[in-house]
């Protein structure tokens, strides 16, 4: 059974072709000059007509960005030496800024679009299938939104954020910045100071969002950061669902995405949000690929508010991201369902904080990590459970799958409880795929590294079928390619 | 005729233990041969062997399937060339849901073999045939494989795949262990539902109970790694009478 020189070959091209998004778009772009100053922020905010208070904000939240020092002593993460003048921190596409209609959209735009599979053309939906509206990120802008009229008619504003900053600025003003405050931390100041776009979502009491909503976030160009900033706020007893992907083009440099994402929840309002994050992994030797360093918050204000976050996490070089609830209204429920998964020389240190304030505020963790080749996987997490968080409760389960015995899987739980009448459950499991399960599939006909996928996706199963059933698909796909190479 | 699969001088080890000693046995399209014998006499090893598990080193013979090589052939090349084989201790999936893979097994071997997938309303439809004809309830096909299962329902749901993927050769390993005398008729009459003159079978098992059932053409008895004697249906009666005491002692 000695694999012939012709598998070996077969490997190799299926190592190169396995990230199918990492082509370039060559398309004409207007860029700032490279590196980070007061100059450059204050283009940033002219490029996109900003009013002077926000122009004030990202001043203020730079300079205080210059007093942080980078985070990398608690995650278990290691990367070499940022250098933040090697980038450029705004990058858009020429042409007129802002949004446009669809067919004033650059063609090599749409184009890169269809390959990602993202629909960016308001098609005729099948029976069946529900209607998804898009934002397109494309570097630091945004090209295109999808059915504006229909969510109009809502009542929801669904735009990109530096539209949103000129529509609706006293919307925008009274919660940016409210959830994620501009000295957070070392990568949230720096967003502070130069996000370039992301999307802003208001969800007006009582709607129900009549469609799934999405962002889809590509970096095509080089040496580029990316600093999206996203806001969504779900009035009383509003609901929304919401989920951003992300791709970027496969370079030997690694890149920097320092994201924000806020939500607001109000008295007896939902919000969903899923991700499937694929940025770049590097190839298989750990050359290259994103640096993914986000924070993402959201604010339970109301009572029966509920944010429920799920990701799928399978691309970055380095991940590091913390989902979290601040559950402030009474009753309140913070739930998040996660799948990392890292392979060849991958780095994740991922998972959540849920901060029990309010009443009878709830809480559930499921969290799926899968680590094979050399790569580290790390579940870090925290509850915390105030002193007036009576009742409250929190139910957190982190599963560990490792394939190969060359990779790591941690679980890093912090339970702070200040309330005695507060329930904590914390379960964690680690397991290999084992070779009963592996020839099982194979003697079925399953050849290893589809079997492989079937198991992982086996594994996940509580997490993905918390995902909108039309992305539920495509994360099922994305387990079994972000795992090709991991046997054998 | 040409035979289905030819063992010749089959020797097999395991770590540094010599378990099959020298194995010869022929079968041909539509016949089904019983296998009985001792515990730890290379049965299951047999099986295992034939199925290409991993971790077993052959050191003599030779295995022909179809008029090719099986041991130089993948598990999986060996399962879409039509051999399968019904688990002796049918192993869990968590997460993964029946009908799940026993599409994506069925798509799989379909596809190894150039022929189209079979899309996901005419696999329900023909799931829910087979499914019928074992009496295996629909909720069964909603859990998870193997997990949680009952013996008995494991040993069913074995059934259910060797009906779905119609292979040309089928080892069961003691696939009545464990079952109530209901279960047990049920899977004997899965099995000879399946029972044509293409294809063969391999029944492995201690009780002569599950060949009133499953009559086979031939007996074997295989002792100490090695078919010590072979023989029509009535060498099984005989074996349920005196046992294997004195065969045991040919084969050392
Ligand atoms: N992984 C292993 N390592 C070492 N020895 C093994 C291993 N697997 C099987 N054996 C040994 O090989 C011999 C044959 O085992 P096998 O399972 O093939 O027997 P069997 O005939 O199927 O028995 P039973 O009737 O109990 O199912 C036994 O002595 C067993 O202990
Ligand atoms: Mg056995």
């Amino acid at each position: 059974m000695a694999a012939t020189t012709e598998t070996i070959e077969q490997v190799k091209t299926l190592g190169q072709e396995k990230y199918k998004w990492g082509f370039v778009t060559d398309i004409d772009m207007e860029m700032a000059p490279k590196g980070l100053n007061e100059d450059i922020i204050r283009l940033i905010s002219a490029k996109k007509e900003e009013p002077e208070w926000l122009l004030d904000w990202r001043l203020k939240a730079y300079r205080h960005w210059l007093t942080m020092e980078e985070p990398h002593h608690w995650a278990k993460l290691s990367y070499p030496k940022i250098d933040y003048q090697d980038t450029y921190y705004y990058a858009a596409p020429k042409k007129k800024d802002g949004p446009l209609s669809l067919d004033e959209v650059d063609p090599e735009l749409l184009k890169t679009y269809e390959k990602l599979g993202i629909p960016i053309k308001e098609q005729e939906v099948l029976a069946g299938v529900r209607k998804v509206a898009v934002d397109a990120v494309f570097d630091s802008v945004s090209v295109a939104t999808t059915f504006r009229d229909e969510l109009e008619k809502a009542g929801v504003v669904f735009l990109s954020i530096s539209e949103a900053v000129r529509k609706y600025p006293e919307l925008v003003k009274q919660y940016l910045g409210t959830v994620v405050p501009h000295t957070d931390n070392y990568f949230a100041a720096l967003n502070a100071a130069v996000f370039t776009d992301g999307t802003f979502v208001y969800i007006p009491k009582g709607v129900r969002c009549p469609m799934e909503l999405s962002t889809y976030f590509r970096i095509n160009a080089e040496k580029t950061g990316q600093f999206e900033r996203t806001l969504i706020v779900a009035d009383d007893a509003s609901y929304v669902s919401y989920l951003e992907g992300c791709t970027a083009p496969m370079r030997d440099e690694n890149q920097l995405h320092a994201a924000v994402v806020e939500l607001v929840a109000l008295d007896d309002a939902e919000i969903k949000y899923s991700t499937v994050q694929n940025w770049y992994p590097g190839d298989e030797n750990g050359k290259g690929g994103i640096y993914n360093f986000v924070t993402k918050r959201a604010a339970c204000r109301g009572r029966n508010s509920k944010v429920s976050w799920t990701q799928v996490e399978t691309g970055s070089a380095v991940t590091w991201k913390y989902p979290s609830c601040i559950l402030q209204g009474d009753n309140s429920v913070g739930e998040f369902y996660s799948v990392a998964i890292t392979n060849n020389y991958q780095q994740a240190d991922t998972g959540t904080k849920m901060i029990h304030l309010g009443k009878n505020t709830r809480s559930r963790i499921i969290s799926k990590g899968i680590s094979a080749g050399r790569s580290n996987n790390t579940y870090r997490g925290l509850v915390r459970i105030g002193p007036k968080a009576s009742g409250a409760r929190n139910y957190t389960q982190c599963d560990s799958l490792l394939i190969g015995d060359k990779c790591g899987a941690h679980t890093v739980p912090y339970i702070e409880a200040r309330n005695n009448s507060a329930q904590v459950e914390h379960e964690a499991t680690t397991a290999k795929i084992s070779e009963d399960q592996l020839f099982y599939c194979r003697q079925r006909g399953i050849p290893e590294e589809e079997a492989v996928a079937l198991i992982v996706n086996g594994f996940c199963r509580e997490v993905l079928q918390e995902l909108p059933m039309e992305f539920a698909v495509e994360a099922t796909k994305l387990v079994g390619i972000s795992l090709e190479g991991s046997v054998g | 005729m040409t035979n289905l699969i030819e063992i010749k001088g089959l020797c097999a080890r395991i770590e540094d233990k010599e378990i099959l000693k020298g194995i010869d046995l022929t079968i041909a399209p539509g016949e089904v041969h019983a296998i009985m014998g001792p515990n730890g006499a290379g049965k299951s090893t047999l099986s295992n062997v034939l199925a290409g598990r991993d971790g077993y080193e052959i050191t003599a013979g030779s295995v022909t399937f179809k008029g090719q090589n099986l041991l130089e052939m993948e598990p999986e090349e060996r399962a879409a060339a039509g051999l399968f084989m019904a688990f002796q201790y049918p192993v869990e999936i968590p997460g993964v849901v029946t009908s799940t893979f026993l599409r994506t097994a069925l798509n799989a071997i379909r596809k190894a073999r150039g022929e189209d997938e079979i899309d996901g309303i005419a696999f329900a439809k023909l799931l829910r045939a087979k499914a019928g004809e074992l009496g295996i309830p629909t909720d069964m096909l909603k859990r998870a494989l193997n997990t949680g299962f009952s013996g008995g329902e494991k040993k069913r749901a074995e059934m259910l795949q060797m009906t779905l993927l119609e292979p040309a050769f089928c080892v069961l390993d003691e696939t009545d262990s464990g079952l109530d005398i209901d279960a047990l008729r049920v899977v004997a009459e899965g099995v000879n539902r399946l029972r044509s003159a293409e294809r063969s079978m391999l029944v492995i098992t201690h009780y002569q109970r599950l060949l009133d059932y499953i009559v086979p053409d031939h007996v074997h008895v295989l002792a100490a790694g090695r078919i010590v004697r072979s023989g029509g249906k009535e060498l099984a009666m005989e074996l349920e009478e005196k046992g294997y005491g004195d065969l045991a002692g040919a084969a050392a």
